[in-house]
């Protein structure tokens, strides 16, 4: 006998399907006691869970207790109804990416990369475009059609467009690594907006990513494409490689 | 003890290439001085606070530096401007900042009285400095020595309210030492903020009032769990000097201060750099400050094995500009990281020998190990795991201070939670394996050994080849973290200027003197 899952109604699954099993970890400030073990259950319980079971209590000090919990939910999601916008190049190895752009656009294509403005994370612009790349994917330094600059951190939006059209760049990959209180959207939406009111948006693809980005977030902040944890410099070079190709045929 | 089987003489070389490396530079200290350096003098004659939002030292500087003298020192016309006025530093700064007063066009006093001025200011905050010195050492023989590792955490909400409740809470689970993150981009400022805030992002500004909120607050909670709580902040960026003179007055413990960081990371001037994080670090010598490096850095822009050397070299270069400012080995951290990929079969035994190598070189110093970062992917179990690992290394090699790693590392900075469950995990791995390393030997020609040996090959290597070009052009020819700086490029390099004969800073005279250098 198998499993029957029904796209329409899936549930958590813990050890059984449908049994709506959720792990939670959270502090509240409140005693570590039973009266705090009854206030973490009441605030699962308005969460609309059930079958709640507090596994573990502990003082965290200053009035604070750290709770770890099981409850089950009993909604449902219908997996058939759902609709994100995702990055929908194929995504092909630097080799492949490089055969692509000689064949179709026969010339390399000029990239600047940059955190923005506070920012001073370069983890993520470094694993993207450093030539050692990250985790064994190489950087778009490595690739032989891109003319790669990475001018690192805390740049102000106003450099980064002037050193893009200063270098006649095509693409502008940009990186926020900080999201506290949202600084990243703040960030991200005034590059989109200097590039606009100079009339020169349109000259460069323009690429986001960072921890808290997602392609979605991306287009509605006005970017070609956005890349969340989890992607490589290959799917970012894919992605312009298809979509310079593209650009180049309108 | 687990011990690496390491040739003296190689040490010895390496040291002596570092030192030649260091000592090239000389002519920079001598010869030349800086803004923020000037400001860090007007700090410690007591001047602060704020006009239109700017702090007062920075007026000052600026209209000294625009009448073009400001080659003799700040010390000079302030002590000549307080006679002439028989007013106090601070008084006479206010008169500057309101337009009412300026101090390059008054009659000059004579020499012996402005001296005299100086000699009574300088005496006073060294006093004062002293005395918070000693306020440590008392605390440290009233409650016991810090842990070994020490657990070093952070808080970073930005709010520093917020963060008194963080630190009393992590002091309460275990902590030794809580470090205040800065709100990003401080670094680049060429001010420091002023007064309490309760804005930033990714940190906590650094002023000398928060300075003082969290000195507070972490003596009321140590005084209650019977152990001193060492503070943390950054005397880095473009207001290295200005910070650590902050720290020193409000009794912070530990600054990161780096020599290099800021020119390879921060794109700050070479020249300034090395000047300000020579007085910086002459002021934290002073205060008995412990530094701390971030060697960490190099490894999360390059590979953790392909680049390991760049660690041992930064390390050794960083204590050799440690010694000519006066800092001691017991108050130097030197910094290390836990960074090889995870996948890589037998990465712990190259973190391992890394972490053993370190130790080896600088026996007698705190040295200081960062957690994973760059391999923590979100996946909070797994990193939470790396961790364990990490805090194992830690305890077998004899580090001095253990920075813990969160398992929501690349997530957000620290919730409450995360750094207790950090600090258990810690507690746990440090005592479920304390006399470990008593209990095993290490196959002389083992992998261990002959990894250690390589990278202190290579260090050796390449600080011959960057002494044999001088650091400057080194770092001109991207030697270090393949990031290429100029002497000319970077920001900062306007505030630095050439001192004439007469150029006097009381304050690094004195503390030459009684620090023996």
């Amino acid at each position: 006998m198998s499993i029957i899952i029904d796209s329409k109604r899936i549930k958590p699954y813990g050890d059984r399907l449908d049994d709506g099993r959720m792990q939670f970890s959270f502090s509240l400030p409140a005693p570590c006691n039973e009266v705090g073990k009854e206030a973490a259950k009441i605030l699962l319980t308005k969460m609309q869970l059930n079958d709640i079971e507090i596994c573990y209590l502990s003082d965290l000090g200053e009035g604070f207790t750290h709770f770890i919990a099981y409850a089950s939910t009993s909604e449902t999601i219908d997996l058939t109804k759902i609709n994100v916008k995702v990055v929908d190049t194929p995504v092909m190895d630097m080799k492949a990416t490089d055969e692509f752009i000689e064949k179709e656009i026969g010339h390399s294509i000029k990239i600047v990369g940059a955190c923005i403005e506070s920012d001073a994370h370069t983890v993520g612009i470094d694993a993207i475009m450093n030539m050692k790349g990250y985790d064994h994917r190489y950087g778009l330094e490595r690739y032989k059609y891109f003319d790669a600059t990475n001018l690192g951190a805390q740049v102000p939006s106003e450099e980064l467009l002037r050193i893009a059209v200063d270098e006649k760049a095509d693409v502008i990959l940009v990186s926020q690594i900080v999201t506290q209180r949202n600084i990243h959207i703040k960030n991200l939406t005034r590059l989109i907006e200097l590039a606009e009111s100079e009339g020169i948006r349109d000259k460069f693809l323009m690429i986001c990513g960072g921890p808290r980005l997602n392609h979605e977030l991306a287009i509605e902040l006005g970017y070609d494409a956005g890349f969340g944890t989890g992607s490589y410099a290959k799917d970012v070079a894919s992605f312009i490689a298809f979509r310079m190709v593209e650009r180049n045929k309108n | 003890m687990i011990k690496l089987s390491i040739k003296d003489e190689n040490i010895i070389k390496a040291r002596e290439y570092a030192r030649e490396i260091v000592n090239s530079l000389s002519w920079l200290m001598s010869d030349y001085s800086s803004v923020s350096i000037e400001r860090t003098v007007l700090r410690l004659m007591r001047i602060d606070g704020i006009f239109d939002s700017t702090p007062l030292p920075n007026i000052v500087i600026d209209l000294l530096s625009e009448r073009n003298v400001l080659d003799r020192g700040a010390a000079y016309w302030i002590a000549n401007a307080m006679i002439y006025k028989n007013a106090s530093a601070q008084e006479v700064a206010e008169s500057i900042s309101k337009d009412e007063f300026d101090p390059t066009k008054i009659p000059t006093m004579p020499d012996e009285k402005v001296f005299e001025t100086l000699e009574k200011l300088t005496t006073e905050m060294l006093k004062h400095i002293k005395s918070q010195n000693k306020f440590r050492e008392e605390s440290y023989a009233k409650f016991g020595p810090r842990k070994k590792p020490a657990i070093y955490v952070i808080v970073a909400t930005g709010n520093i309210y917020d963060d008194v409740v963080q630190a009393k809470a992590a002091a309460r689970e275990g902590a030794d030492i809580i470090a205040v993150i800065r709100s990003t981009a401080q670094s680049l400022l060429d001010y420091v903020p002023f007064g309490a805030t309760t804005e930033g992002f990714g940190g906590t500004f650094a002023t000398q009032e928060n300075f003082k909120i969290m000195r507070k607050g972490l003596d009321e909670v140590g005084e209650e769990i019977g152990k001193y709580i060492s503070l943390t902040n950054y005397a880095s960026g473009l207001c290295m000097p200005e910070i650590a003179a902050m720290g020193a007055i409000e009794r912070l413990d530990v600054m990161l201060n780096d020599a290099m960081y800021g020119i390879l990371f921060r794109d700050i001037n070479m020249k300034r750099t090395i000047l300000d994080q020579y007085f910086s670090r002459m002021i934290n010598a002073y205060a008995g400050i412990e530094i701390q490096t971030g060697e960490d850095n190099y490894l999360t822009t390059s590979d953790a094995i392909e680049k390991a050397y760049t660690v041992t070299a930064s390390q050794l270069i960083n204590e050799q500009f440690a010694l000519i400012s006066g800092l001691k080995h017991e108050k130097m951290g030197l910094g290390h990281a836990f960074e090889i990929n995870p996948k890589i079969e037998n990465s712990f035994l190259y973190e391992l020998s890394h972490a053993l190598l370190t130790h080896t070189l600088f026996p007698d110093s705190p040295t200081k190990y960062m957690p994973p970062t760059k391999f923590a992917t979100g996946n909070i179990f797994r990193t939470h795991l790396l961790n364990g690992m990490f805090n194992f290394i830690s305890q077998i090699t004899d580090q001095g201070v253990q920075l813990l790693g969160m398992m929501t590392e690349a997530i957000h900075t620290p919730h409450l939670v995360d750094r207790a469950v950090a600090i258990e995990n810690a507690n746990y791995v440090f005592k479920a394996t304390k006399d470990f390393s008593n209990e095993f030997q290490l196959s002389k020609d083992g992998f261990i050994n002959q990894r250690a040996n390589l990278v202190l090959d290579e260090t050796i290597g390449f600080l011959k080849k960057v002494s044999e070009k001088g650091l400057f052009k080194a770092m001109k020819n991207s030697d270090f973290a393949d990031i290429k700086r100029t002497e000319t490029g970077g920001k900062g390099l306007d505030g630095v200027f050439k001192k004439s004969d007469n150029y006097f800073n009381p304050f690094m005279e004195k503390m030459k003197l009684e620090l023996g250098i």
